[in-house]
């Protein structure tokens, strides 16, 4: 059953606390925050399935975990199978009447960050998005392997510094777009796809409750700024998250059964792109003479796809 | 309930076949599977059983062994009777989670249908993908004919669901010459089959919400060393639990089962030590030669993990010359199963003379005179007191003789 009342953000965050405060992410990181979210949105039993990650390494250190529900690990890719393999099993223990408790509603949850989710396990979520579970897959989205100190991932967008997409004399870092991984969800034909942002926190809820109500795949983007590897004060997550919403680096929006697209955060006065990249570490070295005109080109790259967003969800496609 | 599917006390069934009877006796919950000869129809025939009522389990049809093997340690976390079937490149692909389930602990039954691992590719029977097995923490099984791999798998599940073991356990039978050799087999009744196997009594279960779990945890330098060990210990221990399955399995069938498999030892001076559908090759090169005169007899190793070091040493302490084989590239080494065998021989009295054959790769036919020449040239080495070869040769290879490394003893 979700949670009905969404009005007061002091009193959801005690709701129903099933992910504890004493795990090891660093000061500032939004993961915790979504997790949370999640875990709060419904009093439904969870199971839940993470990657490898920094999710996963900062919360089930032996002999300690931070998770008060069922929780499996396996490795980087298979996440989304672990899960809804226990979901199928589920599905034949309650024929055969052998569950502890056989008529408590169950709701199976796979997080990955975008390393597993773009890159490396992007097949299992696939072939399980396919197989048409019942189940709903959160992306963390940091973009960028922040868990082993910063590498690009296909989630890194065009500009930035990573550890293995370096700016330097010769090199603005990253060269490629970031992957539309929302899209190429959607394209499975999944009921329920959809980018969200833990500033919005009160749209983020009500996506993931949909997520867990609707009856198959669902998969949804979250924004998760790493202060660590984007470099910016861990004060600031909040506000950071704020600049890339409003700067529609990241949209905000749903894809219900592949094709009705509803865009659900209108920022009234939206920033340039600049000042979103300006507040962090990880584009300075776009801010000189030479590597300006990326900041330029992300900017139209960022106005279509904010055109093409609007033009979809009047279309319904 | 499931529709009643009969059988005949004699049944004819490859080793597939067998392999698939024996999971829908057992009622397994879910098979989470990806296809690969020679293995595909043990999943495929569960598919089918699901598909026609005769079992109440689901299968699911993933896209890799990774992901297979993946979402069978997914649903076994989650309280049920779990098993798959995978050969050759699909168990490489397996490899990373094969070490994940042995490591939580869960009693997964994999049907492993041996088959050389590529390049060259080939399709065929040797034991490259069942070696590779061999650290990952799994109970192996090695059955030689169709009515072992079914007989087998039922005892891989009471072994590995037992709660003083709790480890996942590999079925082995050869790719096409036990896999698709239809064979007379004799089943247990679908009544008898269960009570043998008994219900599936889950241990942390994922699906117990009033005692939540955390499976897959991390540990560093300070614990990982010790959950290594205690898993290590779990296999040692698991080898009380395999006898008393294999003892009980004899009360009920009359077929009997032992981690070391013996035939006419009781005086044989020269030994083929084997695994597999060879055995039953070298068994009838062991009679010829005791035709001839030759004290020959042969060891077979039903249970190559945990390997029976002190069965293997008592029951060849008193053999003269030993010629352990080896299907698998040996890989600049020589042969991990000559290791093995070597490795229990140097703790006996005696010593025996022991050395190995590379033979079968690539499912190249091991004959009755192949096995016979073995034997006679162990038995040469009996007469002369060492051994007068390279201690590593090939066997039925084409082209010039091939061997390596000599011995010091005189």
């Amino acid at each position: 059953m979700a949670i009905t009342s969404i009005k007061n953000l002091k009193e959801f965050s005690t709701n129903n606390d099933r992910f504890e405060g004493a795990h090891t992410l660093c000061p500032g990181c939004a993961h915790s925050m979504i997790v949370r979210e999640l875990m709060n949105c419904t009093d439904d039993n969870l199971v839940i399935s993470s990657n490898t990650g920094c999710l996963e390494v900062s919360t089930a250190v032996y002999p300690f975990t931070s998770w008060d529900t069922s929780w499996i690990h396996i490795g980087f890719e298979n996440a989304a199978t672990s899960v809804t393999a226990a979901q199928v099993m589920h599905k034949v223990r309650k024929k055969k009447g052998n569950l502890k408790d056989n008529d408590a509603p169950v709701k199976f949850v796979a997080f990955g960050g975008d390393g597993s989710t773009y890159d490396i396990g992007f097949q299992w979520l696939s072939g399980a998005m396919e197989r048409g579970h019942d189940f709903t897959y959160i992306c963390l989205d940091n973009e960028n392997y922040a868990n082993t100190g910063g590498q690009r991932s296909s989630a890194t967008p065009v500009g930035a510094h990573t550890s293995t997409a370096q700016a330097g004399t010769h090199s603005y870092g990253k060269k490629q777009k970031k992957k539309d991984i929302v899209s190429i969800m959607a394209a499975h034909g999944s009921p329920y796809v959809a980018q969200l942002a833990p500033n919005k926190w009160k749209s983020m809820a009500k996506g993931f409750q949909k997520a867990l109500e609707v009856e198959g795949p669902c998969f949804i983007n979250t924004v998760s700024p790493c202060c660590t590897e984007w470099k910016f004060d861990p004060k600031d997550t909040i506000n950071l998250t704020d600049l890339a919403t409003d700067s529609l680096m990241f949209p905000i929006y749903e894809i219900i059964d592949s094709h009705e697209l509803n865009i659900l955060y209108r920022p009234k006065n939206p920033i340039s792109v600049e000042e979103y990249m300006a507040a962090q570490g990880r584009y300075k070295h776009l801010f000189k003479p030479q590597y300006r005109h990326i900041i330029e080109e992300v900017q139209k790259d960022v106005d279509a796809k904010w055109d093409l967003l609007q033009r979809r969800e009047e279309a319904r496609l | 309930m499931a529709v009643k599917f009969d059988l005949n006390e004699r049944e004819v069934w490859d080793g597939n076949y067998a392999a698939s009877q024996a999971l829908r006796q057992a009622d397994v919950d879910v098979v989470v599977a990806y296809p690969i000869t020679p293995s595909t129809p043990i999943v495929e025939n569960y598919g089918a059983y699901v598909g026609n009522g005769y079992i109440n389990g689901e299968f699911v049809m993933v896209e890799s062994e990774h992901a297979a093997m993946s979402g069978c340690i997914g649903a076994s976390a989650a309280g049920g009777r779990v098993s798959t079937a995978t050969s050759s490149q699909g168990f490489a692909l397996m490899a990373e989670v094969l070490y994940q389930a042995s490591g939580m602990r869960l009693p997964i039954v994999l049907n492993v249908v041996n088959r050389a691992l590529a390049s060259p590719l080939n399709v065929r029977g040797d034991h490259a993908d069942m070696y590779l097995g061999r650290d990952s923490g799994w109970i192996q099984f090695g059955a030689f004919n169709a009515q072992e791999a079914y007989d087998l798998a039922l005892c891989a599940f009471k072994v590995g669901e037992n709660h003083s073991v709790r480890l996942p356990v590999m079925v082995h039978q050869d790719g096409f010459i036990t896999s698709h050799t239809a064979q007379n087999v004799y089943p247990l009744t679908d009544e008898k089959a269960y009570e043998f196997v008994g219900d599936f009594v889950p241990v942390d279960d994922m699906l117990d919400f009033s005692r939540p779990v955390t499976y897959g945890a991390q540990t560093e330098e300070d614990w990982h060393y010790e959950h290594k060990a205690k898993q290590h210990k779990a296999l040692m221990d698991s080898r009380k639990v395999i006898d008393e399955v294999f003892a009980e399995f004899k009360e009920i069938t009359g077929r009997e089962y032992n981690r070391v498999e013996s035939y006419d030892m009781e005086d044989a001076d020269v030994v083929i030590v084997g695994l597999g559908s060879t055995v039953e090759t070298a068994r009838v090169a062991a009679k010829n030669m005791r035709e001839k005169g030759v004290k020959a007899g042969v060891v077979a190793i039903r249970c190559f993990r945990p390997f029976p070091y002190d069965e293997v040493r008592d029951v060849l302490q008193n053999a003269k010359a030993i010629a352990v084989t080896d299907r698998s590239s040996p890989g600049g080494a020589m042969g991990a199963f000559f290791n093995e065998v070597t490795a229990a021989m140097y703790t006996s009295e005696s010593r025996p003379m022991v050395t190995g054959f590379v033979y079968g790769l690539g499912g190249r036919d091991f004959s009755i005179e192949e096995a016979e020449r073995i034997f006679a040239e162990q038995q040469a080495h009996a007469d002369a007191g060492h051994i007068t070869t390279e201690i590593q040769q090939f066997s039925g290879l084409r082209g010039p003789k091939l061997g390596f490394f000599k011995t010091a003893r005189g």
